[in-house]
């Protein structure tokens, strides 16, 4: 089994922008609840009770091929620090971590695969894959879920499906999500627009960081609501759907800023360059959004293409549990700011000033259509 | 037959299902009326008879009284559920299921599971969701006063019904 030092040295293919095609899509996430008939949810059950069904299911999750030389830990084996750098690296749920004995996650080598036993859920299955990838996410864990249904009984019901702690959850008890970079959307006002025409077609979409309504380094999630009467591959082709229309808008802002005021964007993500090249201390939220400007650039080809795979792996180092236990110690608000300043320019030492094409400026832009339409 | 608590005759016999297995209980008059299994409401085998303490995960929510009749598999009351917005277990769905479906009209884009069943149940899921169609059938025919139709239906519902489902 992969040890939790082995785990953290090699981020995933999808952390660090190391694959094909993460462009405005940084990723694509697949995720399925299963619970034991007739046994109480997590929520609602003993820590007696919680125990023997990890007992029950997590020799089973470790025995899948999938799972060979993968991770697998108690939570309770992990300290809160450990259980922070997990969560920043979206191996794990907010409300996981937060769990102890009875609870467990299992992660496949890959880190394509995550596994939470006992969390609202008895089981919670996820993929992760880079880039607009729905389908191949999906084809993943439902391999899983086939496996695993053969040797424990998930609660089913002929109407409601795969029966859920939250009902929000019923039918096929899946969450699909692609989390999006949109800085050109963002910068040209459309943001709005775009995410109100999303969000009535049934799909939420919230900022990646930050709470609330508020987006830090102009990253959304879109994700399906309605779990109930619906197929999977239904609820994923419309994802889909949606998610290439709201990526050619953005392509579209993107071309349309650069045609208007080359210049604007260009003095952006040069100051942009300059602050992350030179800061000795920075909060968070000015990382994350100068990042962003910094990963657009690599986009209009400022910078060389492996540069957005450094913004990827960065917006992952300079959390907070990452800069502690870089770092090996306790860390104050200032003294992190320090630290997270210093990583950046460790990182981007040896990254060349922008340089602004010549044929760029001239490029022909098409006109975005106004609207998003299902189907 | 002797009461289960003291050694006079039991007239009052109870069986209900705790944590999927089911449990009988025997009673005479005196120690059913102490116990609270003549209220259906405030009582639970589980926790007051058999000395169990249900679903008490970590003092997160605990059952109180007032909140309607328990899950008869985990304790679970849909008073808990409207503060807390989960349930307790799988059994829940079928304990509350009136007061669920009124609730899932606005919350999904449908009321009836589309997509993936466990494969274990494919054929019986495929017989339900036949049984139900024709049902409607059966209900619409009626209301219409179609007999010849309902009653063509209402054979076929018992073709179906009476049609042996292979083992997984």
């Amino acid at each position: 089994m992969m040890r939790f030092s082995t785990l953290l040295k090699h981020p995933a293919d999808w952390m660090t922008g190391a694959a094909e095609g993460s462009g405005v899509v940084l990723t694509s996430r697949v995720r399925l609840a299963r619970n034991l008939q007739r046994e109480p949810f997590p929520g609602w059950s003993t820590k007696e009770r919680r125990v023997a069904v990890l007992k029950r299911v997590k020799p089973e999750v470790e025995a899948l091929p999938e799972m060979k030389n993968g991770f697998s830990q108690e939570l309770d084996g992990l300290t809160s620090l450990q259980k922070q750098v997990l969560v920043e690296r979206h191996l794990i749920s907010r409300e996981q971590a937060a769990r102890g004995e009875g609870s467990a996650a299992i992660v496949n080598r890959k880190q394509a695969l995550c596994l939470m036993i006992n969390e609202e859920d008895h089981l919670r299955m996820q993929s992760i894959r880079p880039g607009l990838a729905l389908s191949e996410a999906y084809e993943l864990v439902s391999s899983v879920d086939a496996q695993l249904e053969s040797s424990l009984d998930f609660a089913f019901d002929h109407e409601l499906g795969y029966l859920s702690a939250c009902p929000t959850n019923l039918g096929t008890g899946m969450r699909a999500s692609a989390m999006l970079h949109l800085p050109g959307l963002v910068l040209s006002d459309q943001i709005a627009q775009v995410l109100q025409a999303v969000g009535k077609l049934q799909l939420a979409v919230r900022g990646f960081f930050g709470e609330g309504t508020e987006s830090l380094g102009n990253l959304f999630q879109i994700s399906n609501q309605s779990t109930l009467g619906e197929s999977e591959e239904t609820i994923i082709r419309r994802l889909e759907r949606v998610i290439e229309q709201v990526t050619s808008h953005e392509r579209n802002a993107r071309l349309k800023l650069f045609e208007d005021d080359a210049d604007m964007v260009f003095d952006r993500v040069g100051r942009a360059y300059g602050t992350l090249r030179h800061a000795h201390v920075i909060a968070s939220k000015e990382a994350l959004n100068l990042l962003s400007l910094l990963r657009l650039g690599a986009e209009l080809d400022f910078f060389p293409s492996e540069t957005g795979g450094t913004c990827d792996s960065l917006l992952m180092e300079i959390q907070p549990a990452h800069l502690q236990l870089h770092s090996g110690k306790k860390l104050t608000p200032e003294k992190r700011d320090a630290i997270r300043a210093e990583i950046i320019r460790t990182r981007l030492q040896s990254l060349d000033p922008p340089v602004m094409k010549e044929q760029q400026a001239g490029e022909e832009w098409t006109p975005p259509s106004d609207t998003i339409v299902d189907s | 037959m002797q009461c289960n608590f003291c050694d006079k005759k039991a007239t009052v016999f109870l069986t209900q299902l705790v944590d999927g297995e089911m449990k009988k209980m025997c009673l005479c008059e005196e120690c059913a009326e102490e116990k609270g299994v003549t209220d259906p409401a405030g009582f639970s085998l589980a926790d007051s008879v058999m000395g169990e303490v249900q679903g008490s995960g970590q003092g997160e929510i605990t059952a109180g009284p007032g909140e309607g009749i328990p899950c008869p598999v985990c304790g679970f009351t849909f008073g808990k559920f409207q503060q807390v917005g989960r349930l307790g277990c799988s059994e829940c769905y079928t304990t509350f299921s009136d007061e669920i479906s009124r609730r899932l009209g606005g919350m999904h884009k449908g009321v009836v599971h589309v997509g993936r069943v466990p494969e274990g149940l494919v054929e019986a899921h495929a017989r339900q969701q036949r049984l139900d169609q024709l049902r409607n059938r059966l209900e619409q025919a009626i209301a219409a006063e179609n007999y010849e139709e309902a009653a063509g239906l209402r054979d076929e519902i018992h073709e179906v019904e009476t049609s042996v489902v292979t083992q997984p």
